[in-house]
């Protein structure tokens, strides 16, 4: 052991809640894991051919900091499906992977002391993100019974009336919640009021079922106050290619990109050739694995529901987040690991409003799913 | 319910369970029947089989593609031709194409013989027939939208955020 003095505000963050289900997963055999945050799909292979020809014309050099200024044109057109606009010389910044735009807008938008309202539950970065840029977090727990929406009185009774940014995510992971315009407006209307910064996480946005994903920054007097994340992983499969985008304002950023150009640099150039054709070429591959979700996604909701498990209408990426038959979601987690093999994450590893919840990912084969609702059906009868 | 989505599933896979295809669906198992029904009597569905990879079978038959070249007449359509040679258990599949040639059909029999002997005493004969190209079968790489190669394993880590 050497002695190395470990800084507080990486001390101070406990190591990721779902580590030790991970670990009692990895030793077991014959797992099936609904509890991968990733598509089982590969990325389309006109993508991954792209990638290989930039490599074969000999395309590894650094590319423009921001990233490659036809990448960002083109990443500038896409996103116009939600009524975004933004000039792709200085508001569109290409990120190794949407976390590494989350973490780079609080680094470059939260002083120390500065309070950041997070919506839970959630994915796992953003508190750590918010405490490794020295801000405080205030949490904003979300609930079954609104289906894990967010609403303005869940923000005034938290208090995120006095934060300085508010971060979200929809469709949301891990309840796979969406929230229409109306919604978010009322949610938008609360943010204008109280002044406060919006980091709105829009990766699921193409994983949306019932309806059109709306983005909160397309609302009136948003845009001027909202950064917006998106990226390649979940859509488009490509989660470690690790790329995606940030959007918003020039200053933000700008400002951001300070951060990004003394850090990374530029983000991966085989993954923004990737990207490119991805944008191009690969809207089929999109929709058909969105279909395929889709199908997974009503498959595993008629299965809870046959079998008596609560569960709230996911309607959006690829998680659904049923109550945990007996309410003790740990404890249920791992009786089912042991006993059928089965791994769902329990909910309290997303922060608030996650206890008593477990977030079953249908991101893997219809036919492990079949097999993975045929276990729990099983299990569930030998318990009573 | 959707019967374009019902079709993909079952062409996809046909052998799933009428209750996992209404769970799929969001459907009741009722309409899913009753759908299913109506689509093998419109002649939608035309049958069901397995996509078997022929190369693991001990008695590996032959298989063939036929270009066919076919002359017209007043009398004689593409139709009629076709007629003719849909009825032999030997061609599993007849399509009439565009380009080169006329037909594509696709030929199965026991034997590289057997095979030969087939378009040469069934198919060349003919009298509309003018020309036929056989191109045997070497090795099978994909069959029915199915990849035959081992998959690839899920290398994903079994629990992440």
């Amino acid at each position: 052991m050497s002695e190395f003095r470990i800084a507080d505000r990486v001390a101070s963050v406990p190591p990721s809640g779902i580590r030790r289900f991970f670990e009692l997963a990895e030793e077991m055999d014959d797992v099936i894991s609904l509890g991968v945050g990733e598509p089982d799909f590969t990325a389309p292979w006109r993508a991954r051919q792209a990638a290989i020809d930039s490599l074969e014309r000999g395309r590894t050099s650094y590319t423009a900091n921001r990233g490659m200024a036809e990448l960002r044109e083109e990443i500038a057109g896409y996103v116009e499906r939600y009524d975004l606009s933004y000039d792709p010389d200085d508001e569109v910044l290409v990120t190794a992977g949407a976390s590494e735009g989350l973490d780079l807008a609080f680094r470059a938008l939260v002083d120390p002391g500065d309070t950041v309202a997070v919506v839970e539950p959630c994915y796992v970065s953003y508190r750590p993100g918010v405490t490794f840029a020295g801000g405080e977090v205030l949490s904003v727990p979300t609930r079954a019974e609104d289906g894990f929406e967010l609403t303005r009185d869940l923000l005034e009774r938290s208090g995120a009336a006095d934060a300085d940014l508010l971060v979200l995510c929809y469709p949301n992971n891990p309840t796979g919640a969406t929230m229409d315009r109306e919604g978010l407006a009322e949610v938008a209307a609360f943010a204008r009021e109280n002044d406060l910064t919006v980091l709105s996480d829009e990766i699921y946005a193409e994983l949306t079922y019932e309806g059109e994903h709306a983005s909160i920054a397309a609302l009136p007097g948003m845009r001027e106050r909202t950064v917006v994340f998106n990226g390649f992983s979940k859509a488009f499969a490509m989660t470690g290619l690790r790329l995606g985008y940030a959007l918003g304002p020039a200053d933000a950023v700008g400002a951001m990109n300070r951060v990004h150009q003394y850090t990374m640099l530029s983000a991966p150039t085989t993954a923004q050739y990737a990207a490119l054709t991805a944008l191009r070429k690969c809207a089929d591959d999109v929709g058909d694995m969105r279909d395929q979700y889709d199908r997974r996604r009503r498959f595993v909701l008629s299965s809870f529901e046959e079998m008596g498990i609560d569960c709230v209408e996911a309607e959006g990426a690829f998680y659904a987040f049923p109550e945990a038959p007996g309410g003790d979601a740990e404890a249920f987690a791992e009786d089912l690991l042991e006993a059928e093999r089965v791994a769902m994450v329990p909910g309290t590893a997303f922060g608030a409003g996650g206890q008593g919840h477990l977030r079953a990912s249908y991101a893997t084969g219809i036919d492990e799913l079949r097999e993975a609702m045929a276990r729990l059906r099983r299990f569930l009868d030998a318990e009573q | 319910m959707d019967r374009r989505e019902l079709l993909e599933l079952l062409r996809e896979n046909a052998r799933y369970s009428t209750a996992d295809l209404a769970r799929q669906l969001g459907a009741d198992e009722e309409a899913v029947e009753t759908a299913i029904a109506e689509l093998e009597a419109e002649g939608v569905i035309r049958g069901y089989k397995a996509v078997v990879d022929v190369e693991q079978l001990d008695d590996t038959p032959v298989r063939a593609f036929v270009e066919c070249n076919v002359a017209l007449d007043r009398e004689t359509g593409y139709g009629d031709i076709a007629q003719r040679l849909v009825k032999f258990d030997e061609v599993r599949s007849l399509r009439l194409v565009s380009g080169d040639y006329d037909f594509a059909l696709e030929v199965e029999d026991d034997s590289m013989g057997a095979l030969s002997r087939f378009v040469s005493e069934q198919v060349a004969p003919v009298p509309e027939v003018t020309q036929t190209v056989t191109h045997f079968i070497m090795t099978s790489y994909k069959e029915g939208g199915i990849e035959f190669g081992d998959g690839d394993d899920d290398d994903r880590l079994s629990v992440t955020p």
